[in-house]
C-alpha cells in the first residue's frame, strides 16, 4: 500500500516539473501592424508586463518594422523595389499613421498633442523605456528580405535581434500570454 | 486599513507619478518597488485613474499587502508594503 501512494506521489510530482517547465512568466507577442496606435498599444502593454517581473519578447514583422527605423540611418546596396519600398514606408515611429482618423496627417497630429496633454508617453520613450526593462524585440529576418530594411538603418535598441518564425514560436510556446497586434 | 491610520503612517518610501498615465505609475512603482526592503511601506501618489485599479491587482499579483487609498485634491495617495 505504502509503494502504491509513494509510485503516485512521485508520479504527480513529475506532472508538476513538467506544467513548471512548461510555461513561465513571460508574455511573447508579435507585432504586425504598422499603426501608430497599435504599435502604442503593443509597447504598453510589453512595458506593462515588465513591471509584473515578466519576460517580454516582441516579433516585429511586416509592417511593424517601420517604427523601429531610425530616421537619421540609412543602408547602403539596395535594389530599387527596395529602395522604393524605403521611400514609401515611414522611417521611424515619428511617421506612422493612426489606424483610424488619419485624415492626411492631421488626426495623428491631433491625437499626439491630447497624448502629450494627458501624460502619455510618446513612443519615443516608450521604446527607450522598454530597452532599460528588458523587453527583447526580434525582428522577422524574411520581412526584412522583403522590404529591403537592413539591420543597420534600425534604432538603437539594447535587446535586438533579427531571427525567423522559430524563435517565436519557442518563445510562445513557453510564455502564459501570446498575443497578436 | 482606514484612511486616518493610512494618513499618520510614516512612508519608507514615496513615488511621485503624478503627471504620467497609464502605464507610467505601474513602472514607476515596480522601479520604486526595489529600493525598499521587505515589510517596509511605499506610498505612490498618481493623478491617474485606472491606477487605483491597477496597483491593487498588481500588489496581490507580486504578493505585496495593499493597504489603501487616501484621496487628495487632484491626486490618489496608495498605500502597500512590501513582501
Amino acid at each position: 500500500m505504502g509503494t502504491e501512494l509513494e509510485i503516485q506521489v512521485a508520479d504527480l510530482k513529475a506532472q508538476l516539473n513538467q506544467l513548471k517547465a512548461g510555461t513561465r512568466d513571460q508574455l511573447s507577442m508579435v507585432v504586425f501592424s504598422g499603426d501608430m496606435d497599435k504599435i502604442l498599444a503593443a509597447m504598453t502593454i510589453a512595458t506593462g508586463a515588465s513591471a509584473y517581473d515578466m519576460k517580454v519578447k516582441l516579433f516585429f514583422t511586416f509592417w511593424a518594422i517601420s517604427a523601429l527605423r531610425d530616421p537619421k540611418k540609412s543602408a547602403n546596396g539596395k535594389n530599387l523595389p527596395e529602395k522604393m519600398f524605403g521611400m514609401m514606408l515611414p522611417r521611424g515611429n515619428a511617421g506612422l499613421k493612426l489606424s483610424k482618423m488619419h485624415l492626411g496627417g492631421m488626426g495623428t497630429a491631433i491625437i499626439k498633442g491630447i497624448m502629450k496633454k494627458h501624460h502619455v508617453a510618446s513612443l519615443d520613450e516608450m521604446f527607450k523605456t522598454a530597452g532599460e526593462l528588458g523587453v527583447e524585440i526580434n525582428i522577422c529576418e524574411m520581412s526584412m528580405n522583403l522590404m529591403g530594411f537592413r539591420r543597420e538603418e534600425m534604432i538603437d535598441y539594447p535587446q535586438m535581434t533579427v531571427c525567423g518564425v522559430g524563435t517565436f514560436l519557442s518563445d510562445a510556446q513557453e510564455s502564459k500570454i501570446q498575443l497578436f497586434i | 486599513m482606514n484612511v486616518e491610520t493610512l494618513k499618520d503612517l510614516t512612508s519608507n518610501k514615496i513615488v511621485d507619478a503624478r503627471g504620467t498615465a497609464c502605464p507610467g505609475p505601474l513602472l514607476a512603482a515596480k522601479k520604486a518597488i526595489g529600493e525598499i526592503g521587505s515589510g517596509e511601506i511605499m506610498e505612490i501618489y498618481s493623478s491617474d485613474e485606472g491606477t487605483k485599479n491597477d496597483i491593487p491587482r498588481w500588489c496581490n499579483k507580486m504578493s505585496h499587502e495593499f493597504m489603501g487609498i487616501v484621496e487628495e485634491d487632484s491626486y490618489s495617495r496608495l498605500f502597500l508594503k512590501k513582501a
